[in-house]
């Protein structure tokens, strides 16, 4: 070790001893701070007892009470005559609740005999009795030698019946890898909600259409895509992308890949001068994200780009995809599968 | 006593004597007639909590005898002609019919629904009494935690409530939900097929095991943490606030028989009441006009129930950080918001008893309570940090502000962005005053109007009548209760 190496080391004693002493000086300074003031307290007697014997109280509660049982009547009345109207079963059950109520209240304040008592508590902690307990607890291993043994094999025991408690969990669910997995893969044709096919010719300007797979499942995560034509001014896709959007159309997965929500809302330019370039958003959390620009995040807390699905056009006109998506859709998660370009 | 009065009380003497007997339960039954309670408002808030749990356990067993849990897709062809022939899941199917063909099936459904709102409402004003008169200091420390963990399952329950019913509201809440659980960093993918039995929407399985966490797993975990709060709560006697003849080791109040039985009775039975009139009145959650669920379908502003709201609220405020280290992607965005920020206001919550002790140095045992302005940083800390959370809740309405207001929603929040910060401070520091003015002056802060009542004269000059009744004097004749100048936190 040089001397240089010893300089830093007592430099470094120097300042942890600072700081112990530092320490010790704040805990020294609290512990002197008194704590706050309690609650204050009150000697007077508050012990009362009341007796009402108030008859017009206990008229009223007989009145409450027979009102209550009419309107109790009446909820078997509406389910049988009145067809069970929602409304009508409500008022009455809630009405005949509510009654029943006031009545309860009405006799509790003002029929039964009112009183105000003092019960007090004991103490909590009995010092005599903790040690009696503990020492009761611990006579129960009286004569037993080898009771760290004794305690590390039931330690070991317990925790491998837990284990194996906990293994069938492993069962509920299958192994992550189908989460890269999507419907889509080249040649699968574009259809609508009813099965019928897209043609490129009926995707208009100015609208969105969501496109399901055809023949495949489209209760999957993966199934739903937002489908859109954009005129050649607005779309800038990166280079890789080029051939992904046949006239101008492209597709993108509807699922928001922040929180898994079907993006259902589509800005698009109508008065040119004043509105921004067109965009989808997300209506659950906002996610905005531009299809001319391959699904670039423009606002919102969605922390990757909306995965675009390249199209190609068959010889009928129909919409098929050319290929899979070459990212993850749906959520962020430790092994997603983020888009390269 | 008449005649008649003399024959049921020898019928009654005589059952008893019978009951007792058998059971030898006099000694336990006569201290619960003598138990007693303390009188204040703020004291219902947990009854309502717990009497709402009760209206809530009823409803729902009426409920689980007609829903299917599955998922498995059918069409539907009942009553509700607008979605005659509509592929929907078993589950949506059985809601449905429970809803508009089920005799009283609609009424039950939706005083469940309300009662479900209801009693997380209940809990929340519950926990913001406590907190703030100081009533989760010793011995009651236990207790409030008990309470949190009932807080924390109560929304959980009551999202796996209505997410069991599969329209579109509920699905793209569980998708939101899925994306959270997918989000926890490392094991989220994992944990979330685990979960949901596959990849989202899930697999067949899925409704059933929700159900199941929804009817039996966490309704019986609440049940038996209810009893345990309950007999926490008996053995250490309520606490009290200051008031005449209360001490420290006493407790003034109503016993429990018969005055405090009958009223506590009229509170579930009006309790019951209400969410029966609520069910029965006013619309909530009609799941046909969202129609079934479907992944590749959503509806512009949804809203969830209202519990939900701060994680939505903050799931939007959230920046679109992710980090990602070497193509692994460690924190997915909704980490933040969905599981992060939660699991911080609960963490500061369990963690603020000990904070507090750490700070005043005050081990003692405390039952009787602070009343607000005696701990004034303690008050503005947590005013503060409930408006930390509420603003969190607002912003969950920004696009609905947006809808109404035309208020843009981006500028709403690049502003709560920094408002989120701003507000809290400021409400700190009113808070802290407002306490410090309300110890010196003594007055009652919603009853304290210092005016005059006047008349006009013909001539229109006014004469004064008399001062206002809750007028105090303006140099406070005694010390505030609980406090000593220079010490007012401390805490």
């Amino acid at each position: 070790m040089s001397s240089d190496d010893h300089g830093k080391v007592s430099q470094m004693a120097r300042i942890l001893g600072g700081l112990v002493a530092a320490r010790a000086a704040f805990r020294a300074a609290r512990s002197r701070r008194v704590p706050p003031p309690p609650a204050r307290e009150s000697d007077v007697d508050p012990r009362k007892r009341v007796i009402p014997s108030n008859r017009r109280a206990e008229g009223v509660v007989a009145l409450l009470l027979m009102v209550a049982a009419a309107l109790g009547f009446a909820f078997t009345v509406v389910y049988i005559a009145l067809s069970a109207n929602t409304q009508l079963l409500g008022i009455a059950i809630g009405g005949a609740l509510f009654l029943l109520a006031a009545a309860c209240i009405v006799a509790g304040k003002f029929v039964v005999p009112q009183e105000t008592d003092v019960e007090e508590r004991g103490p909590l902690l009995d010092e005599e009795e903790t040690e009696e307990v503990v020492g009761m607890i611990e006579a129960g291993g009286e004569g037993i030698s080898r009771r760290a043994m004794l305690v590390g094999a039931g330690g070991v025991a317990g925790a491998a019946l837990l284990t194996a408690a906990a293994t069938p969990l492993a069962s509920l669910g299958p192994t992550p890898h189908v989460l890269h997995e999507t419907p889509w893969a080249r040649g699968v044709r574009l259809v609508d909600d009813e099965g019928r096919p897209y043609l490129a010719s009926e995707i208009q300007n100015g609208s969105f259409y969501t496109a399901l797979p055809e023949g495949k499942n489209a209760e999957s995560f993966g199934a739903g895509l937002l489908v859109v034509r954009l005129p050649a001014e607005f779309i800038h896709l990166p280079a890789a992308r080029r051939d992904w959007a046949p006239e101008g159309i492209l597709a993108y997965s509807k699922i928001c890949p922040h929180a898994g929500c079907a993006i259902s809302l589509y800005r698009y330019p109508t008065y040119a001068p004043t509105s921004q370039e067109p965009a989808f958003t997300c209506p659950c959390h906002y996610s905005t994200f531009l299809p001319g620009e391959g699904g670039r995040l423009i606002f919102g807390p969605a922390g990757r780009a909306l995965p675009q699905l390249p199209l190609m056009i068959d010889a009928q006109g129909h919409l098929r995809a050319a290929g899979p998506f070459h990212e993850d859709i749906g959520p962020s998660w430790w092994g997603v599968h983020r888009s390269q370009s | 006593m008449n005649l008649l009065e003399r024959y049921a009380h020898r019928r009654f003497e005589r059952a008893s004597r019978s009951t007792e007997e058998r059971l030898g339960a006099w000694a336990a039954i006569k201290w619960a007639m003598r138990y007693v309670f303390p009188d204040h408002w703020s004291f219902l808030l947990g009854e309502i909590a717990l009497y709402s749990f009760i209206v809530l356990v009823g409803t729902g067993i009426y409920l689980t005898l007609y829903y299917v849990p599955s998922d498995s897709q059918v069409i539907y062809h009942g009553s509700y002609p607008l979605l005659y022939g509509a592929q929907m899941s078993e589950a949506y199917r059985s809601v449905l019919n429970l809803s508009l063909t089920v005799p009283a099936g609609l009424l039950f459904r939706q005083v469940h629904h309300w009662a479900a709102d209801v009693f997380i409402a209940a809990i929340v004003l519950h926990l913001m009494r406590v907190f703030f008169t100081g009533a989760y200091r010793k011995p009651r420390d236990l207790n409030y935690f008990i309470g949190l963990t009932m807080l924390m399952l109560a929304i959980l329950e009551g999202f796996a409530g209505y997410s069991l019913g599969d329209d579109l509201l509920s699905g793209m809440g569980l998708a939101i939900a899925y994306s959270v659980a997918m989000a926890i960093p490392f094991i989220g993918g994992q944990m979330a097929t685990l979960l949901w039995g596959g990849p989202f929407p899930g697999s067949d399985t899925f409704l059933a095991r929700l159900e199941v966490v929804h009817v039996l797993l966490i309704p019986v975990i609440l049940a038996v943490l209810i009893t345990f709060h309950l007999a926490i709560i008996m053995r250490q006697h309520h606490s009290q606030f200051p008031g005449p003849g209360r001490r420290e080791r006493n407790v003034v109040g109503t016993p429990m028989w018969p005055a405090y039985a009958l009223r506590s009775i009229g509170l579930l039975l009006a309790v019951a009441g209400v969410l029966f009139l609520l069910g029965g009145l006013i619309q909530i959650n009609p799941i046909w006009q969202w129609g079934p669920y479907h992944p590749y379908l959503s509806e512009n502003g949804a809203q969830p129930d209202w519990y939900i709201g701060w994680l939505i609220g903050a799931l939007r405020l959230m920046p679109n950080w992710e980090l990602v280290i070497a193509g692994r992607t460690v924190i997915p965005n909704p980490f933040w918001g969905g599981a992060a920020f939660p699991l911080f206001v609960f963490g500061v919550l369990f963690a603020w008893p000990a904070i507090e002790r750490r700070i005043t140095s005050d081990l003692r045992r405390h039952d009787l309570l602070d009343r607000p302005r005696d701990r004034p940083i303690r008050t503005a800390i947590g005013a503060a940090f409930l408006s930390w959370v509420v603003i969190v809740f607002a912003v969950g309405s920004t696009d609905r502000i947006f809808y109404r207001l035309g208020i843009s929603y981006t500028t709403q929040i690049h502003v709560w962005r920094v408002g989120i910060w701003v507000i809290p401070t400021v409400i700190f520091f009113i808070t802290r005053s407002a306490c410090r003015a309300l110890q010196l002056s003594g007055a009652h802060p919603l009853r304290a109007w210092q005016g005059n009542v006047v008349r006009r004269r013909k001539d229109g000059t006014l004469e004064v009548v008399a001062p206002s009744p809750d007028r105090i004097a303006p140099e406070p004749t005694e010390p505030p209760v609980g406090t000593v100048p220079g010490h007012e936190f401390d805490d």
